[in-house]
């Protein structure tokens, strides 16, 4: 058993998991989408992400690649949230939180082709 | 990708997930801890707030509890928190400098600097491996006649010395191993326009390698060595070295050739020095018996040379089993009067100073001038830095390795043609050679002149080749008249001409009619062959040297002209 391996599968998976947590629920409902959710999903994504830096194979170059379009959707997810709240002052309207859980959708996917790669590369690997 | 950004982003994994954990643990701290507004009412900072507070207190930006004044637990909070976060910088930008420090690290940042000079190569390069004192004089002769090189070298030093260089086009050098195939390739042995290799190391083995290295991968391009034995000589000729220059043959040749010939000397020491420098004096040694100190390598080629030239030569050696002239040597180091007085120096026209300690060497040459003040001084000089001393020495001649080594291959490189034109002139007489010297000097005055040549073909000449199919005559004299004013003509001289069919013709009249395919090569002022590509390439300027006519270009002008006429 590799260490290394653990605690990459282990970041790679709980960050599809929270994003997944986040976007799960009445779609325009703030009620339904946690703002600490969404914190903890922008970070173990990060994380998730520093840990592929350096990896010189086709794989590695992918993974990061999924991960970065991740990062960009919840980022954004996150300012349009600050934006609504504190400088716009709307407040969460359902149009707000449907564009907000959106791109939280589209970092999901992003994150499932993550999974489903590090699940293939396991399979491949035989051992 | 490239390998600089994978060695960063590879260190820095650390660092960053410390940081954004830090960043994480203290925002989440912030928004989670009950805090009041400035009112007194209860209020939670949210996480737009958090991170701001947290980005500008973890970089020690400044401070200050916004949006509104903090309670006790949120201070204490903080207090854990600026620890957390400062000391994460802190290791980051650590890491960032012992990255920035790191060996490996530099080592991948000036291979990838070199490996990007070379890919970016658009013009024909030479490899130049070997940056020692022949390989940077020849690098900056090559730079003067405006050739590219790369260069490659062992020691770190040189490659600084490169580095440090104020050259007018950009060399890239390596610091490797060339005699490692890899080397070669990262230089770019296989790069389209690699066009030879220069082999010019302190070690024949490593020289030898390189000629190896390269006709296998890369068979079609020139390959140059310097040699200093004859059987490195040899071997490296077995596989098709295209030239080998072994300076001791190629220096005692010269001496011969100024013996029996001055005029032909000097045309040779012309087109083979550095363009633009002041041009060498001739050189006349004198003909009766000479002296020759030390047998080694010099030593024998220069007997060879001699006896060849029919002089008569006294040999003393120190060693005489070590070399093999035990029969016919005087004993000694020739530093002493006596050993000089045995070899009969005051008789004696000249003495050649050839051991390999240059101390011993301007020692034998000053005891010599002191026995016999008329004698022709000859010296070896065997390292760069006692330049200033061989000079204040006052001597006939200096034989320096470098140099010669360097000149030769300049005049291989510049062009093929100048190697074949030096070869013919070594067939004609002193007095032929005088002759054209006399014409070189009108043209040329005290500098040494720039060489180049010129194919009549699509590429070089795309002016020409229509006229020419059109069954048109072009003289030769019509491309050496001033584009500007054609009753005066370019301040050059044409050297050579040769046919398609390998005829060749030296200094051809300007009478001469130009055919496609020929390969000519003149040799002036540097600027005269901008010029001169004003007739090759533009065939408004061409008509104009070959008739006095000013054409009509545009089409409109061109109607014109045809009605009126």
């Amino acid at each position: 058993m590799n260490l290394e391996k653990v605690i990459f599968g282990f970041f790679i998976v709980l960050a599809l998991t929270l994003n997944f947590g986040f976007f799960i629920g009445d779609f325009d409902n703030p009620a339904h989408h946690n703002v600490y959710e969404l914190f903890a999903a922008i970070v173990i994504n990060l994380i998730a992400t520093v840990l592929k830096f350096g990896d010189r194979t086709q794989m590695g170059a992918v993974l990061l690649a999924t991960s970065l379009v991740a990062d960009l959707q919840l980022i954004i997810a996150a300012i349009v949230w600050g934006y609504a709240e504190h400088i716009a002052k709307t407040g969460m309207d359902p149009s707000v939180m449907g564009s907000i859980v959106s791109l939280s959708g589209g970092a999901l996917l992003a994150n499932i082709t993550s999974v489903v790669l590090l699940i293939i590369e396991t399979v491949n690997l035989r051992r | 990708m490239n390998q600089v950004i994978f060695l960063i982003l590879r260190r820095m994994r650390a660092p960053l997930a410390v940081l954004i954990v830090a960043y994480a643990i203290s925002i989440l701290g912030l928004v989670l801890i009950p805090g009041t507004d400035a009112d007194g009412n209860p209020w939670r900072m949210d996480f737009f707030h958090a991170f701001y507070f947290v980005s500008y207190m973890a970089t020690t930006i400044g401070f200050g509890e916004l949006p509104y004044a903090f309670n006790e637990a949120q201070r204490m909070w903080t207090v854990f928190a600026v620890y957390l976060t400062v000391i994460s910088w802190l290791y980051a930008i650590g890491k960032i400098l012992s990255l920035v420090q790191d060996g490996a690290f530099k080592q991948a940042v000036v291979e990838q600097a070199f490996a990007r000079g070379v890919r970016h190569m658009a013009e024909p390069f030479y490899i130049v491996c070997g940056y020692g004192d022949t390989g940077s004089l020849l690098v900056r002769s090559m730079v003067q006649r405006n050739m590219r090189a790369v260069v490659v070298d062992i020691s770190p030093e040189r490659i600084n010395e490169l580095e440090l260089e104020d050259l007018d086009l950009f060399v890239p050098g390596l610091c490797a191993d060339a005699s490692f195939s890899l080397t070669l390739n990262e230089a770019g042995l296989l790069h389209k326009h690699c066009v030879g290799v220069v082999a010019l190391t302190d070690s024949d083995p490593v020289n030898l390698k390189i000629a190896i290295t390269t006709k296998l991968l890369h068979p079609g391009i020139k390959v140059i060595c310097r040699a200093e034995t004859h059987d490195a000589e040899a071997n490296m000729a077995s596989f098709g070295t295209d030239r080998i220059i072994n300076p001791y043959d190629t220096f005692a040749h010269r001496l011969a050739l100024a013996l029996h010939s001055p005029g032909t000397h000097l045309l040779y020491e012309w087109f083979t020095s550095v363009p633009e420098t002041e041009l060498p004096a001739p050189l006349y040694p004198p003909h009766g018996t000479w002296i020759l100190c030390g047998y080694g390598r010099l030593g024998k080629a220069m007997k060879t040379n001699l006896d060849r030239e029919g002089v008569s030569t006294v040999i003393i050696e120190a060693d005489p089993e070590g070399t093999g002239c035990s029969d016919f040597c005087v004993l000694g180091r020739g530093t002493e009067a006596d050993t000089l007085g045995i070899a009969g120096v005051e008789q004696a026209v000249g003495i050649v100073a050839g051991t390999d300690n240059d101390a011993n060497n301007l020692s034998i040459a000053m005891t010599a001038a002191h026995l016999n003040p008329d004698i022709f001084m000859v010296a070896r000089q065997n390292k760069c830095d006692n330049d200033d001393i061989f000079q204040a020495a006052l001597l006939d001649l200096v034989m320096q390795r470098s140099e010669i080594i360097a000149r030769d291959i300049l005049a291989l490189l510049t062009t093929p043609l100048l190697d074949r034109f030096l070869r013919l002139i070594l067939n004609e007489s002193n007095e032929w050679a005088n002759e054209q010297v006399s014409r070189l000097i009108a043209v040329t005055g005290d500098r040494v002149p720039d060489v180049w040549s010129f194919h009549v073909d699509e590429s070089d000449a795309p002016a020409l080749i229509p006229e020419l199919a059109q069954g048109e005559q072009i003289l030769l004299g019509d491309v050496l008249r001033d584009p500007r004013d054609r009753e005066q003509s370019l301040d050059c001289l044409s050297l050579l001409l040769v046919r398609r069919n390998h005829e060749a013709l030296l200094f051809p009249g300007d009478e001469v009619q130009l055919e496609p395919g020929d390969e000519i090569l003149f040799s002036g002022k540097g600027w005269v062959m901008e010029r001169m590509k004003w007739s090759l390439q533009n065939h408004n300027a061409l008509r104009y040297v070959q008739t006095g006519e000013e054409h009509a270009s545009g089409y409109i002008w061109q109607w014109l002209f045809g009605k009126m006429l």
